[in-house]
């Protein structure tokens, strides 16, 4: 969901302001926020990507305009309503939660794979590029690495998929990639900058080499047969024709598979 | 932002009557709350963060089980918790400066660190952390040699990040409680880094 919380690389909001204190709370409402997510929500089984989409659901003049806890109290407030654990009516009859405005309609996707698939599909090292998918419902995927080519760095194991997840569309367990990306590939800057990002398997795609010189290795590489026993002379025009036929079968170029 | 709100339709009034009604309906205990509370404000902090860099700095081989597998470390320590269960450390070195975010929303390593100050959860740092790290530090007054190369984490998924800062000048003598009283939270998020004994940031 392209919505207003994925702000990597947003500008205009002015300076960062380090505060000096250490405080977690600065209002005891806020403590009880805290507290009533924590104790309350883990017990009614919502999982954090539902709390997570529950919080980016908030239209976003109020999303600008609320703090960080009262976010999590109209995430709170939406999800026990749409849940069932309290009605809209018996928390307006005692405080005026602003629910038709947050209770938007959770997006379903549909379940993309029956089978959790466990062998990963990257390695460190590969070149992967984030697929430039704009999800209607709940994801992890920011805007900001969209459409990026980037290197595995980093395999993180084996996790739950959000964007099914926070919908309560299967799990989809696959694997996490620590993603690097340069300052150059993301803002077009020359910085001595990158960025390092943790991104589920579905959001990546493979970026295949385009450059002659490790195609023609990568080739050789792939038919160790055809070069190992036979002089130089022999692989000539036979020999090329049938390289040549079976090099125009491989999917070279990337695959769109989105 | 800070939220003093105590109109009556402010969050202050609505929580209440939240909690009133589940209490009503015997979904919470008021008690259990309080402990919740009591533990982020009162147990876990920044202080914990601090003792495991200390360690590190004075224990080679802690530092490299920390750097291999911060989880197991920090249990070492007692340490562990919700929002910790990934924790992975990564230190900085003369040449590389680590920055930690969580553009989407304000993820963040409640075991070691304690709930997020309120300017990492700031649109500001939130939204200009990736695009312009150097800048940011700046506005915390953290100015970098151009050849140090600046690595931004964004905490997408699971995984919690602390930065094992560098270990200053002239600490060569002190001893790990000494050293964890320099110390502080913004290190160990990255925007700031750790003073030598004796001189401010």
């Amino acid at each position: 969901m392209d919505g207003i919380h994925d702000m990597g690389g947003m500008e205009g909001f002015g300076r960062v302001q380090p505060d000096v204190d250490e405080v977690p709370f600065h209002a005891d409402w806020e403590r009880r926020v805290f507290a009533l997510v924590n104790g309350v929500l883990t017990l009614t089984g919502v999982n954090i990507d539902e709390f997570r989409h529950a919080i980016e659901r908030i239209p976003p003049a109020r999303y600008l305009t609320t703090s960080y806890y009262e976010r999590w109290l109209l995430a709170a407030e939406t999800l026990l309503v749409e849940r069932g654990i309290v009605s809209g009516e018996e928390l307006k009859s005692l405080a005026q939660p602003e629910l038709m405005s947050v209770a938007l309609p959770a997006v379903s996707p549909k379940a993309v794979a029956a089978k959790a698939r466990l062998h990963s599909r990257f390695k460190a090292g590969d070149r992967v590029r984030v697929r430039g998918i704009h999800p209607l419902g709940h994801t992890r995927s920011p805007r900001y690495v969209r459409g990026k080519t980037g290197v595995v760095r980093r395999l993180r194991g084996i996790y739950v998929l959000p964007d099914t997840n926070a919908h309560r569309a299967g799990e989809h367990r696959q694997h996490v990639y620590l993603v690097e990306f340069s300052a150059r590939e993301l803002w077009g800057r020359k910085d001595r900058e990158g960025l390092m990002i943790d991104l589920w398997e579905d959001y990546l795609e493979r970026v295949e080499r385009s450059n002659t010189v490790s195609r023609k290795r990568n080739s050789v590489a792939a038919r160790p047969k055809l070069h190992a026993k036979k002089p130089r002379t022999v692989l000539s025009a036979k020999a090329r024709s049938k390289r040549k036929l079976s090099r125009s079968k491989r999917p070279w170029s990337p695959k769109r598979t989105d | 932002m800070s939220g003093h709100d105590t109109s009556e339709h402010g969050p202050a009034a609505r929580v209440k009557a939240l909690e009133q009604l589940l209490v009503e309906k015997g979904l919470v205990d008021p008690a259990r709350l309080d402990a919740i509370v009591d533990s982020y404000e009162n147990k876990v902090g920044p202080r914990n963060g601090a003792r495991v860099v200390a360690r590190a700095w004075a224990d080679a081989g802690f530092r490299k089980r920390l750097l291999m597998d911060a989880v197991a470390a920090c249990a070492e320590l007692g340490i562990a918790g919700p929002e910790g269960g990934h924790l992975v450390a990564i230190e900085n070195t003369t040449r590389i400066h680590n920055l930690v975010v969580c553009t989407l929303c304000s993820c963040y390593p409640w075991p070691v660190l304690g709930l997020p100050p309120a300017w990492y959860k700031s649109f500001a740092y939130r939204s200009r952390a990736v695009s312009d790290p150097r800048g940011v530090l700046r506005e915390f007054g953290v100015e970098l040699a151009d050849d140090v190369e600046i690595r931004v984490w964004d905490s997408s998924a699971e995984q919690r990040y602390i930065v094992l800062p560098e270990r200053p000048a002239g600490t060569a003598k002190m001893s790990e409680e000494q050293l964890a009283e320099l110390v502080t939270r913004d290190s160990m998020i990255g925007v700031a880094r750790v003073a030598a004994p004796g001189k401010s940031r």
